[in-house]
């Protein structure tokens, strides 16, 4: 937590987690996507549901969903870029239940004929916490580059993926490993204090035993 | 990063630092940055700041919805005039805390501190300060600083979310955070400073987030008044040598724990409190939406206001459920 959380983020009102926590989910889910979506479905659990409109919140997601920061002069009128830009975004209710954060969301993009899912809640202030990437269960802020990787669970996986990083100086900050059963599929969660460039992402989707690996690139004011 | 005031007064007490210094060095530390580029950063956040104060004070907008505008200018010119018992310092601190609400009702840009919600208090006690009391920027700068590792504090120990803990934890956070300030820049102690937010937290427990309608309007401006006020007041009873016999960080702890035993209702859901009431329906089943920078297409929003789930599910063609 930086004194720039605290003071700040600068930004377009009226509510730091109804609008800018909530463009800033958008700007991560996008950051996932790897691209401007052409169809986002947003679903709006606890305050979200009763209050988006009068916190702009629909205007804040589909301001990040199409690359915008939290002062971009042009948020008030987001929806209508997004028409401009081919992005159809929609809304609606959605119950997590009482364990989810008062505050969160649930995002469905889709582009290209990828499709990607993230749930993340807006935790006050602007700074937000993601739960969940692709059905699987995270804890990221957002505030690092994050390496996704689902791969096959089997020796080495950990150290092919850590060597690339660290021959291209990637410092990792954070490494956290989980399997479903063992011998099944795993998913690593590596957190960095560096950018992680495109092609060490590619180069990990290239390994034969890696199903899918995914950047969520920072976000940061 | 800090996880209780006593750490930070203690860190300041035994090297003989200011506070602001300890939580400069701990950011520059925690962020691999430098001094200068922090100072410089929060500058640029001060300016914000003031532009926001300024354009609320001197201009008569309306809000998005409407129901706020010009309150700010309104009150400014009354207190200008000599109308008030306040006091040009306490008076142009209700004006201020004022201003900023406004920019943000209308969408303009803020900084939030720690919230948009209460982002009216520390540049409304700020800005009075450095009028009043002949302040310079650099000593806004370090006030900030104060403010931020107070606002740290208080995320570590408790919440700066209205939906999490109502509107204690963000005009009390930021009241607390402005009192904080205020204390530090008129000399006081490490240990007042940690007095001051204890005396201005307290007098904030147990405040509901009940926004009329969802938005950031009614009541949060006028909460953003009454909580610039208890920091102004908050300060000046730790400067005048007063004990507040709970310490800060148990404040701190149990306005987290309030919050967190608050009904759904009065978190940030506008199904409670002054947004439940006969005229707060009322109201928010007349908002405009289609305020400045809104487009023409919300008259629909308007109708689907009073029944917000199935318009939203009908305009979702479905509605199968997330994961």
């Amino acid at each position: 937590m930086s004194v720039f959380d605290i003071i700040g983020p600068r930004m377009v009102g009226p509510s730091s987690s109804h609008t800018a926590g909530a463009l800033r989910l958008g700007l991560l889910a996008r950051g996932l996507l790897g691209r401007t979506p052409e169809r986002a479905r947003i679903g709006l659990h606890g305050s979200f549901a009763t209050t988006y409109r009068g916190h702009g919140t629909d205007r804040a997601v589909a301001a990040g969903l199409l690359g915008m920061a939290p002062d971009d002069p042009r948020i008030p009128r987001s929806l209508e870029v997004a028409r401009e830009r081919g992005l159809d975004v929609r809304f609606e209710p959605l119950d997590l239940g009482p364990a989810a954060h008062p505050a969160t969301l649930a995002f469905e993009l889709e582009a290209e004929g990828e499709r990607v899912t993230m749930v993340g809640a807006s935790v006050g202030g602007g700074s937000v916490q993601v739960t969940s990437v692709n059905g699987r269960d995270v804890d990221l802020t957002g505030e690092y580059d994050t390496l996704i990787v689902q791969a096959r669970d089997i020796p080495g996986t950990t150290a092919s993926i850590t060597h690339l990083l660290a021959e291209r100086g990637v410092n990792i900050a954070f490494l956290e490993v989980s399997r479903e059963k063992r011998g099944r599929e795993a998913t690593m969660l590596i957190e960095a204090d560096h950018e992680i460039p495109d092609d060490v992402v590619e180069q990990v989707q290239a390994f034969e035993w890696v199903r899918e690996a995914r950047r969520l690139s920072k976000v940061t004011d | 990063m800090f996880s209780s005031l006593a750490e930070i007064v203690a860190r300041a007490e035994s090297t003989g630092r200011p506070l602001w210094r300890i939580v400069l060095d701990e950011e520059v530390e925690d962020a691999d940055t430098t001094g200068e580029r922090v100072l410089e950063r929060l500058g640029e956040r001060l300016a914000t700041m003031r532009e926001a104060v300024e354009r609320g004070l001197h201009s008569d907008a309306p809000s998005v919805s409407g129901l706020l505008g010009g309150g700010a200018r309104r009150f400014e010119t009354w207190r200008a005039q000599g109308a008030s018992v306040l006091g040009p310092f306490l008076g142009k601190v209700v004006a201020r805390a004022q201003a900023t609400m406004e920019v943000n009702a209308r969408m303009g840009t803020i900084v939030a501190t720690p919230t948009a919600g209460s982002s009216g208090i520390l540049p409304a006690v700020l800005f009075s300060a450095e009028e009043e009391l002949g302040l310079s920027e650099q000593d806004l700068v370090r006030g900030l600083l104060v403010a931020a590792g107070v606002g740290q504090v208080i995320v570590a120990r408790a919440s700066v979310s209205g939906a999490a803990g109502g509107c204690q934890a963000e005009t009390g956070s930021a009241a607390a955070m402005a009192a904080g300030a205020l204390t530090a820049l008129r000399g006081g102690r490490p240990a007042q400073v940690s007095e001051s937010v204890a005396f201005t937290l307290q007098g904030m427990l147990g405040l509901i987030c009940d926004p009329v309608g969802g938005l950031v309007e009614v009541p949060c401006l006028t909460r953003n008044v009454s909580g610039a006020v208890q920091a102004v007041a908050g300060s000046e009873l730790a400067l005048a040598g007063l004990h507040f016999p709970i310490p800060a960080d148990e404040v701190i702890d149990v306005m987290g724990q309030i919050g967190s035993e608050l009904d759904e209702k009065y978190r940030e859901t506008a199904k409670g409190g002054l947004a439940a009431t006969a005229t707060g329906r009322r109201l928010a089943a007349s908002v405009r939406w289609d305020g400045p920078g809104f487009e023409n297409t919300n008259a629909a929003r308007a109708r689907d206001l009073a029944d917000p789930g199935p318009a939203l599910a009908a305009d979702a063609d479905g509605g199968e459920s997330h994961g």
